[in-house]
């Protein structure tokens, strides 16, 4: 299918060379800023890198179709999901309703392709809402190649009534795969610490949304000073630091029963947690006299093991995604910096050389980079590298921006913005890895510390 | 089972803290100049934190104490060794100018920095405990060096009934 699709993308260009070949190269290609640009920027001169030689792809979409009058609202907030999803990658250019030739376009028909090309539209949307008879929601999609004037996907979702915004995010991943030919990634969440209160004492509480923002839940029994939470692979639990001891200790908390439970007994302070990709183990940071060091615990027998002994401050692992490397900071060579060891303990490689200093270091779970947050001239800024250092390039500068998450399909980066002042707060901001489309998620609250989960799969 | 121990420990301190009464005809804190007016009592935690001093400052991404610090940490030891019945929960903290994990074990690496201070001016460890908030904790909210200095500290919280 995705063949069909580049096909269909390349015979595009000759039609519109411009704006497809733009589309395919921001899409499909990182484009790496060469490292002698950046060297030479001064220290307060933003080295952030951003390929500016960019059009969005321009495509219609027609609004959801029904039969059933009952189902007509649902209809419209489907494809107000559906668009807004799409929208918000920057990649695309939804054409105004008012400017559509094929307006009595029925569900089902062949479109009249000219129609579509003439204003534009390199794809054409369209799709259908309906009841089973036993209940279940019907959300039927069907995407169009006006130029290879092709259907080229048609699918069909069913499920709880309840669940229409999750229909219409698998319905917006298909159309952003087809096009792009990238992973999909709008039918997942985020988990996050929502904070409400004065600077100097923040009430923290944990929440889960949906990553466009929308379905806000709290976590009951996860407030006071909680910090750093991450979803399980399997997105049944919640790792996250707590001070309910009196110091911070990392906690597992089940999303499903809302147990929580302290890992480990040990004496020191822990934090900085982070699951394995298979879910069996967790690497965090232990702190004993003043020393920080990582230790990996198997889930099953809550053993700690070792991976540095060095006086300085290590912290911040993460593992690559095949859980055979894990990526850290440590400040044994003066500033923090980025390494990579084995998960096993030893074979540690510095990766980062870079003026300024980097802390936590997130592995792209397609594997070929890694984000970070970057200090440099009293700024902070998100990066990314590749996982030998090469190619580092930022993304964002701020007064304080930190820690980056992953999107499911490594394309698109979230992190949160810190204003500064006695009101200063945090707010949770995404990211192109291309370095566009700067964007708020929406929260209730002011936000901080985001951790976007793998593409759902209940 | 830690905590059973804590409570032993500080016990055995408080018991050999009786013996050294005699060194109360030094004054705790004389050389902390001090009005007469709305001073408290030596024997209290106002005391402690008013006129001793209950914190010390560090350099910006630095735990090491400087004289400043040594002067009111020597102060501090003195107090407590007088002062028995007392538990000290040493507090890290960092300013905002850091990562949250970065800062939380800059926040560890301070707090046992006076730690180890106090233990070396003959305080029993079993009295204290340390403890990091990182950056959550600031005192001063402004974004610039005369609130981030406030922040970069280290205070003993002191707890239980002083006694000499």
């Amino acid at each position: 299918m995705r063949r069909t699709i580049v096909h269909a993308i390349v015979r595009a260009v000759a039609a519109v060379p411009a704006v497809i070949s733009a589309v395919v190269l921001a899409a499909l290609v990182l484009v790496a800023a060469p490292a002698k640009a950046q060297s030479q920027l001064g220290v307060w001169e933003v080295p952030v890198t951003v390929d500016q030689s960019f059009e969005p792809l321009p495509i219609a979409i027609v609004d959801f179709q029904t039969a059933d009058p009952g189902l007509a609202g649902q209809a419209g907030d489907i494809t107000g999901v559906l668009s807004a999803d799409l929208e918000s990658t920057g990649l695309f250019a939804l054409i105004p309703k008012e400017a559509f030739i094929e307006s009595g376009y029925r569900f089902g028909a062949v479109p009249n392709y000219n129609d579509w090309r003439v204003i534009n539209a390199a794809a054409l949307v369209t799709g259908e809402v309906a009841r089973a008879p036993d209940g279940r929601l019907l959300v039927r999609l069907r995407l169009f190649d006006t130029y290879a004037e092709e259907e080229i996907e048609a699918l069909e979702f069913a499920g709880a009534p309840t669940d229409w915004r999750r229909f219409a995010h698998k319905v917006a991943d298909s159309v952003y795969t087809q096009l792009t030919g990238e992973g999909p990634y709008f039918d997942s969440r985020v988990v996050f610490v929502d904070e409400t209160g004065p600077k100097g004492d923040r009430r923290k509480r944990l929440a889960v949304m949906d990553m466009d923002g929308a379905n806000v839940r709290y976590v009951p029994g996860a407030e006071g000073l909680v910090l750093s939470p991450r979803f399980e692979p399997n997105q049944q639990s919640l790792l996250y630091i707590s001070y309910d001891t009196g110091e911070p200790q990392v906690f597992l908390l089940s999303l499903a029963t809302g147990q929580r439970e302290r890992l480990g007994t040990f004496p020191g302070m822990t934090f900085a947690p982070r699951f394995s990709p298979d879910g069996s183990r967790i690497a965090l940071s232990l702190s004993q006299g003043g020393n920080t060091d990582i230790y990996v615990m198997g889930l099953a027998g809550r053993q700690l093991r070792r991976l540095t002994s060095g006086p300085g401050i290590e912290t911040s692992p993460d593992f690559s995604p095949d859980g055979t490397q894990i990526v850290y900071e440590s400040d044994q060579g003066g500033r923090p910096q980025l390494y990579i060891m084995d998960a096993a303990g030893g074979g540690s490689k510095r990766i980062s050389f870079g003026a300024g200093s980097y802390g936590t270091p997130v592995w792209s779970p397609k594997g070929d980079l890694i984000a970070f947050t970057k200090i440099l001239g009293g700024r902070f800024h998100i990066g990314v590298m590749r996982t030998d250092g090469s190619e580092e390039r930022l993304l964002t500068a701020s007064f304080l921006d930190e820690g980056p998450t992953w999107a499911p399909n490594g394309r698109v980066l979230m992190f949160f913005r810190e204003t500064p002042g006695p009101n200063g707060a945090p707010a949770v901001y995404s990211i192109d890895v291309t370095g566009r489309n700067l964007r708020r998620v929406p929260t209730p609250n002011a936000a901080s510390d985001p951790a976007w989960s793998p593409l759902r799969t209940d | 089972m830690k905590a059973l121990r804590l409570i032993a420990l500080t016990a055995a301190a408080g018991i050999a803290l009786a013996g050294c009464s005699s060194t109360e005809d030094e004054p705790v804190g004389a050389t902390t100049p001090t009005s007469g007016v709305g001073t408290p009592p030596p024997d209290t935690i106002e005391y402690f934190n008013q006129v001793v001093g209950d914190r010390v400052f560090f350099g910006t991404d630095r735990h090491d104490l400087d004289g400043g610090a040594q002067q009111t940490l020597a102060q501090q030891a003195q107090w407590l060794t007088t002062y028995g019945g007392t538990t000290v929960t040493i507090e890290g903290h960092a300013d905002e100018r850091g990562t949250r994990a970065y800062n939380l074990a800059l926040g560890a690496r301070r707090a046992d920095s006076v730690y180890r201070f106090l233990v070396s001016q003959g305080v029993g460890s079993g009295r204290l405990k340390t403890v990091t908030f990182g950056k959550e904790r600031p005192v001063a909210r402004c974004s610039d060096e005369s609130c981030w200095s406030q922040n970069r500290r280290a205070v003993s919280v002191v707890a239980g009934a002083p006694s000499s």
